[in-house]
């Protein structure tokens, strides 16, 4: 019996590959990493390598159709003292941080409308949707218009009504040309931070509400205590979303300004193609898009720390 | 390389030729001149050959049709497959850089400006072509080798060019006081003034467009003898020129319709069509448009050759297209046939005739053909490959001037300083400096 059990044992030990294979094939507790492989090898493959190669371009002097040479930090260095990249950081930072404030606060005031009873509910819903439905680039060409220095509807409206001489420069000034690309933004992102929040809204329970009415709370007490502490967790999703549309939006200023005029509404990412594609230089493109990666990480970092401290990440329902 | 001087006979022998296929061939006989052809070529396509053409998307319907009808004859001819795709100015770049990068998508590009400049490397020589080419019909214009060779090989085809040149209103200059259109920088600067005085504005392109923007902005800044870089790629443009040049322009903007900006390319051809822009840079497409939907307009159009100044010489920016094989093709043969059969007279001149003006020529035979003499309105088109310098300017025409003219760097200089974000001194400072990252 005894000599019988060592000589099981010693082949196990001894050809442990082959037994490790064995293990991973026929215990059920390696069945999860059967199960995951393809989804991580199509991470690695889609998402992970371009991310790696992207960074990795960044720090080579890659042109087009020729492979590039390690050169350090020398994209960044010379990217440090570019006034046009830190115009096109400012630029981004503003874009973003105006057009997600608004986005979310037109998004929350619409969705709680939404969220009342009124005639033709689901119509008006499925409308409210329509701008985020319109493929970006032709809402885009839309606005290249209502905005056109010559044939704008605004200016010829203004001017039809006597409120001004001439027409409005909208793409042509810089700050003009801010407002513009904002509001445009502001106008497509709006439905998907309104829908989202009332799909969330929708979860709140009427009890919590009937009860805090026999309490005698004020609307703003209901809204403060009970819609918006409920509402947290979506809006933490909501925002880290929209944050991230808009600071690697692209198609919208490319289409509208193509970066102008002079700059002034190049975003990072719009600058990376020029530099990048346009005009060739793959590694200093790279390293732009690259800048932008710790920009997105702090504005993920933040909503997940920031708005969701609460205990029921953990799995508690209270504070 | 080769010299091609245009011997008498050579030239003769196009202008027969293009007497010849003036009017233009039916497609029976176009198949049958092209079977004809494609048995003597020296090119013979590989068996079962594919070929993928991108070109630019067209301005001038008739233009694209004729050119629809080339491809279909050399189909027919030789049994090649060729299948066109279209993409806007400001697409094809991007679409070409990426087939070159992976090696695959496309054969063959027709593109603008120094596109085979960006990815030399990745570009066939076609020395044969030109050679042939060169030699049948009269030689090329000097601008053609800059744009189509580098070193001594050719690794593109210069095609075709469209000229940028002044569009204006003849009522509209009249009234500000001029018979003819000015031939100097400060006659041209005191017209603009007064059409801006009479409500009739002049007005360019200060955004990103790539064909009107570069176009009249690198001839004013050539004009005041200003360059990017010396003829050894040394970055020179912060100068006293350059200053000159700078302080023309602003004047010119300060007098431009409102909102020039942010033009790209087809906001002055709006604006002029609608009547309410009476001069500008730009190719014979507005007026081409004009003959078409508004007579009258088209009547009171002409073009005019881009005012000189200190330079004492025409400085001016033409858009080439020119044709470029990728070295990955898998039928090398096949594109080089293509390329010169698009480029024989019985192609050429029908081809050319069908594009208004809008298409001009490399080739200094094709001078003969009457497109350019039939409306007076037309001629200054027809030399726009002689008188056009490159990208480059003083400097050879390579990746670094095709990545800056793609970089905006000389429409980014003047646009800052018109629209007052940077003073004189910044504005050439920054632009050295974006020049001297792309020159190192």
């Amino acid at each position: 019996m005894s000599t019988l059990q060592t000589s099981l044992k010693v082949p196990v030990e001894d050809t442990s590959i082959a037994a490790r294979w064995q293990q991973l094939q026929t215990n059920r507790n390696y069945q999860a990493f059967w199960f995951m492989l393809p989804t991580a090898a199509f991470l690695l493959l889609f998402l992970a390598y371009p991310l790696v190669l992207g960074i990795w371009m960044g720090f080579t002097d890659e042109r087009i159709g020729r492979p590039g040479i390690f050169i350090g930090l020398e994209n960044y260095q010379w990217l440090w003292d570019d006034s046009v990249f830190w115009l096109s950081v400012f630029n981004t930072l503003l874009y973003t941080i105006v057009a997600s404030v608004i986005k979310f606060a037109v998004g929350l005031y619409l969705a709680l409308l939404l969220n009342r009873h009124m005639p033709f509910k689901a119509m008006i819903r499925a409308l409210v949707l329509l701008p985020f439905i319109v493929p970006t680039v032709l809402s885009a060409i839309a606005f290249w218009w209502i905005y056109d220095s010559q044939f704008s509807i605004i200016s010829w409206s203004l001017i039809k009504l006597g409120v001004i001489s001439s027409n409005i420069n909208f793409l042509g000034d810089s700050n003009w040309a801010r407002a513009s690309v904002i509001f445009a933004n502001i106008w497509r992102g709006v439905p998907f931070v309104a829908i989202t929040l009332l799909a969330g809204l929708q979860t709140v329970s009427p009890s919590l509400y009937e009860a805090a009415t026999l309490d005698g709370a004020t609307s703003w007490q209901r809204f403060r205590y009970i819609t918006y502490p409920l509402l947290t967790p979506i809006i933490a999703v909501v925002m880290t979303f929209s944050v991230l549309f808009t600071f690697t939006d692209f198609q919208l200023i490319w289409a509208l300004t193509r970066g102008g005029p002079v700059n002034a509404t190049h975003l990072m990412a719009t600058l990376s193609y020029q530099r990048g594609i346009l005009s060739g230089r793959l590694g200093e493109g790279a390293a732009i898009a690259t800048a932008m990666i710790p920009f997105l990480l702090a504005a993920i970092a933040i909503s997940w720390y920031g708005m969701q401290r609460r205990k029921w990440q953990q799995g508690s329902d209270n504070d | 390389m080769t010299k091609f001087t245009p011997d008498r006979r050579s030239v003769l022998k196009g202008g027969a030729a293009a007497a010849a296929a003036i009017a233009a061939m039916s497609s029976e006989q176009l198949l049958g001149y092209a079977k004809a052809w494609a048995q003597n070529a020296q090119w013979k396509p590989e068996a079962g050959a594919k070929i993928n053409l991108l070109r630019w998307k067209r301005f001038v319907e008739a233009e694209d049709v004729a050119f629809m009808k080339m491809i279909d004859a050399f189909q027919k001819a030789t049994g090649v497959q060729v299948t066109v795709s279209n993409e806007s100015y400001d697409d094809i770049q991007p679409k070409a850089s990426v087939a070159a990068n992976t090696g695959q998508g496309l054969d063959m590009v027709w593109g603008l400006y120094s596109l085979p400049h960006l990815f030399p490397e990745k570009c066939r020589d076609v020395t044969d072509v030109a050679n042939y080419l060169g030699k049948k019909y009269g030689g090329w214009a000097p601008s053609a080798s800059p744009y189509g060779m580098r070193g001594d090989k050719w690794i593109g085809i210069p095609v075709a060019c469209t000229g940028a040149l002044l569009n204006y209103r003849i009522s509209s200059m009249e009234k500000a006081g001029f018979k003819e259109f000015p031939k100097d920088t400060a006659g041209f600067l005191e017209l603009c003034k007064a059409l801006n005085k009479n409500g009739t504005p002049a007005g360019m392109a200060l955004g990103h467009a790539s064909g009107d923007a570069n176009t009249w902005l690198h001839w004013a800044l050539w004009t005041h003898n200003g360059y990017l870089v010396d003829k050894n790629n040394k970055v020179i443009i912060n100068s006293p020129e350059t200053a000159k040049a700078l302080e023309y322009v602003k004047q010119l903007y300060d007098v431009f319709i409102p909102g020039t900006a942010s033009w790209n390319d087809s906001s002055n051809n709006k604006a002029f069509l609608a009547g309410q822009l009476h001069c500008t840079v730009n190719g014979i497409s507005i007026y081409v448009t004009a003959q078409k939907e508004n007579k009258a307009m088209a009547d009171d159009i002409n073009h005019a050759y881009m005012p000189i100044g200190p330079a004492g010489k025409p400085t001016e920016l033409h858009l080439p297209f020119t044709m470029l094989i990728f070295t990955f093709t898998k039928y090398p043969e096949a594109c080089k046939a293509l390329t010169a059969f698009m480029l024989e007279a019985e192609q050429f001149n029908p081809w050319v005739a069908a594009a208004q003006g809008y298409l001009s020529h490399f080739l200094l035979a094709y001078d003969t053909n009457p497109i350019w003499t039939e409306d007076p309105k037309r001629t200054p088109f027809r030399d726009v490959a002689k008188r056009t310098l490159t990208p480059g300017g003083l400097g050879p025409l390579g990746e670094n001037a095709a990545a800056a003219i793609s970089d905006f760097v000389v429409v980014d200089m003047f646009a800052n300083y018109c629209t007052g974000r940077e003073d004189l001194k910044g504005a050439m400072a920054s632009a050295e400096r974006a020049a001297k990252r792309i020159y190192r």
